[in-house]
């Protein structure tokens, strides 16, 4: 009998049960599609950060200090201390390695540059030699293509990047191009070794006034084999909150349970932590700009995406009670009589809330959906992909949608216990 | 001697500056049938609401089958009202999405357990099991009022309350109605009707007149003189 009148009255009121639906169907599609955009939204804002570069470098300890203390990044205790080349592929082997998306070990230094053919005379020049896009295969049998490339996509590049395999090409910075007169296909020499010119890059920053080579080319020329000053790392990572910035202070002030979280989250300080772990002599550091405003914008977006959410919460919350009370109102002779043939409050009570809730399951159902639309929608106009599917927000969803509807029919049956029969059987 | 189903010992009820009731004093004995009429503003509807367990005197008490209802709380009274009271309205008030036979199993559900073939013999004893499938707008006001009266009996109520159970009806559907009562009143359920209907009222074998709040005349129909009174009244 009870699902029987349940089922006749959603049928009855169907115009009304279709409204609640609809709203439902409007509050869950929006909380659907933030909450979803939401969760993989960290990982798209990285990834659109990641064409600014890496986000983390790893220097030798005794480099990082003159930086530090003095603000030095070149002369004798920077350019003379180095790493090794045979860490590098290490960095994939930390905690978080799966986090590390791409690195490329660099080795500075200067070189005299000879124009052969040209009366010019020779000049010291900054050299940089690199991985361009080093295919390498892990000790775990994992293959790997990284470098500098990957780094550098927004390089607006004239020629063609170079080889990887060929170690007598270089490209040249277009500041340094320009002053020396040089263009792709010349042939330069390098403290006496000879390199073509594949190609002219613009950075926008120091780089265009450096010659750029492969990292085996730069070892060769600056008789460095197996050395590298630095590593850029370009890492997928969560934004700092005070346990992050307290474990980048100083990780040994943690207690173990705190230590544990920061460890086993990609913390940037927890990346860099792991990364000197793995790098013999290496001090690992964010790249402050780039690594804030990943954590900025991932935080704003997040609060936003919570705020639209909690508001279209509330909004179809008090929607739902203006139609629930309407339809209560509607039916108060009816829930009147229920009373007067001897149902309990609570009976009538769970009678109006089944029908709510049934209607608001099918909406919810309907808005998931909808919901998972629009957030492949936001995903191709924003980020000119697709949004993963978080499972869980099925579950935050539901429960969303329980308490919405329950707070939603607070007024109604607030109204359904105060009703007197005599007065609406009377016609009072 | 049938016992005392019910008892009114100086119920008032006061709305404000209004006594709606004012100090009634009343037994009804099982297998009674007692009808109370009276001016509009009388006090008929709240005296009946208060016999009815849908609303509680000021003062003074009610004794329903042996217990104070006076002063129960609201889920209590449900309670009575549930399994001692069968309630007839004027206004029928059936659901109208549900056929003449799940009506009545509502308040089986409500009591206990829906029970299709009680309900359909609920039916046919007045009149309707050839209607059972019909909702109430396909129904003319007699059959919905018999309906009604087979919903208020379903649950074997101690007693049958109705408020104006004609007042709705033309003639011939006044009359299936009271002979419906009068078979009831001969197979001994008690019946206590509210109603303007001089006709009615004089069908029953007591009749209370209310005015201003007070009883003003408790006549046994069956005595001589009410009989003479009621060959007067005619």
């Amino acid at each position: 009998m009870f699902w029987h009148m349940v089922f006749k009255t959603v049928i009855r009121q169907k115009s009304k049960m279709l409204m609640i639906a609809f709203t439902v169907i409007l509050g869950v599609s929006l909380s659907t599609a933030m909450m979803n955009v939401m969760l993989g939204v960290g990982d798209k804002v990285n990834r659109e950060l990641k064409v600014y570069g890496a986000n983390i470098t790893v220097r030798h300890k005794d480099a990082a200090l003159m930086n530090d203390l003095y603000g030095l990044n070149e002369g004798v205790g920077v350019n003379d201390k180095f790493l090794f080349e045979e860490d590098v592929l290490k960095l994939k082997t930390i905690f978080w390695g799966f986090n590390i998306l791409d690195f490329a070990p660099m080795l500075e230094g200067k070189a005299v540059m000879n124009l052969p053919g040209k009366n010019s005379p020779a000049v010291d020049v900054k050299i940089n030699g690199t991985w361009i896009a080093k295919h390498n295969t892990l000790s775990t049998g994992e293959e790997l293509d990284t470098g500098l490339k990957a780094l550098r996509t927004w390089w607006d590049v004239k020629g063609e990047w170079l080889n990887e395999s060929r170690d007598d090409e270089v490209m040249f910075g277009n500041l340094l191009a320009e002053k020396s007169g040089v263009k792709i296909g010349d042939v330069i020499a390098l403290n006496g070794r000879n390199f073509i010119v594949k190609g002219i890059f613009t950075d926008g920053g120091d780089a265009d006034e450096e010659i750029l080579m492969t990292l085996a080319a730069a070892q060769s020329v600056l008789k460095l084999s197996g050395k590298i000053s630095s590593i850029e790392v370009s890492a997928l990572t969560t934004p700092d909150n005070d346990l992050a910035k307290k474990a980048a202070q100083n990780p040994k002030s943690l207690s173990p349970d705190e230590y544990e979280t920061w460890y086993c989250t990609a913390y940037v300080s927890a990346i860099c932590h792991q990364i000197q772990e793995v790098i013999r002599d290496g001090v690992a550091k964010p790249v402050r700009q780039v690594a804030e405003s990943e954590g900025t914008i991932l935080n704003k977006t997040t609060l936003l995406m919570i705020l639209i959410t909690i508001l279209s919460s509330i909004g179809s919350a008090l929607a739902i009670s203006n139609l629930i009370t309407a339809s209560v109102i509607e039916r108060s002779q009816e829930l009147g009589l229920l009373k007067a043939l001897g149902a309990y409050n609570w009976q009538i009570a769970l009678l109006v809330l089944v029908e709510v809730m049934i209607t608001g399951l099918f909406g919810g159902i309907f808005g998931y959906f909808l919901g998972i639309g629009f957030a492949q929608v936001i995903g191709q106009t924003v980020f000119g992909s697709y949004i993963e599917i978080a499972q869980m927000v099925i579950l935050i969803v539901g429960v969303i949608l329980f308490f919405v509807t329950l707070a939603g029919s607070i007024p109604a049956i607030r109204y359904l216990m105060a009703l007197k029969p005599t007065e609406v059987l009377h016609g009072k | 001697m049938s016992k005392q189903i019910l008892e009114l010992k100086n119920v008032s009820k006061i709305y404000g500056s209004l006594k709606a009731l004012a100090d009634i004093n009343l037994k009804v004995n099982a297998g009674d049938w007692l009808s109370i009429m009276g001016p509009s503003g009388s006090g008929k509807t709240t005296m009946i609401n208060i016999i009815g367990c849908m609303d509680t005197p000021s003062t003074g008490s009610v004794i329903l089958d042996g217990v104070d209802i006076s002063r129960e709380n609201a889920s209590s009274l449900t309670r009575i009202r549930r399994d001692k009271i069968g309630l007839i309205f004027q206004q029928f008030h059936l659901i109208s999405y549900l056929t003449a036979v799940e009506n009545v199993m509502v308040a089986q559900y409500y009591h206990s357990m829906p029970d299709e073939a009680e309900a359909m013999e609920a039916l046919e004893k007045v009149g309707l099991k050839d209607r059972a499938r019909h909702l109430p707008a396909q129904l003319s006001g007699g059959e919905q009022q018999r309906v009604c009266i087979a919903r208020a009996l379903i649950n074997s109520p101690e007693i049958l309350l109705g408020d104006e159970p004609t007042g709705n009806l033309d003639e011939e559907n006044e009359g299936i109605v009271v002979d419906i009562f009068r078979r009831l009143h001969d197979e001994g359920v008690t019946i206590i009707i509210v109603t303007h209907d001089p006709e009615v009222g004089d069908v029953a074998q007591r009749k209370i007149i209310l005015e201003h709040g007070r009883v003003i005349q408790d006549i046994d129909q069956t005595s001589t003189f009410g009989q003479a009174l009621k060959i007067h009244h005619e």
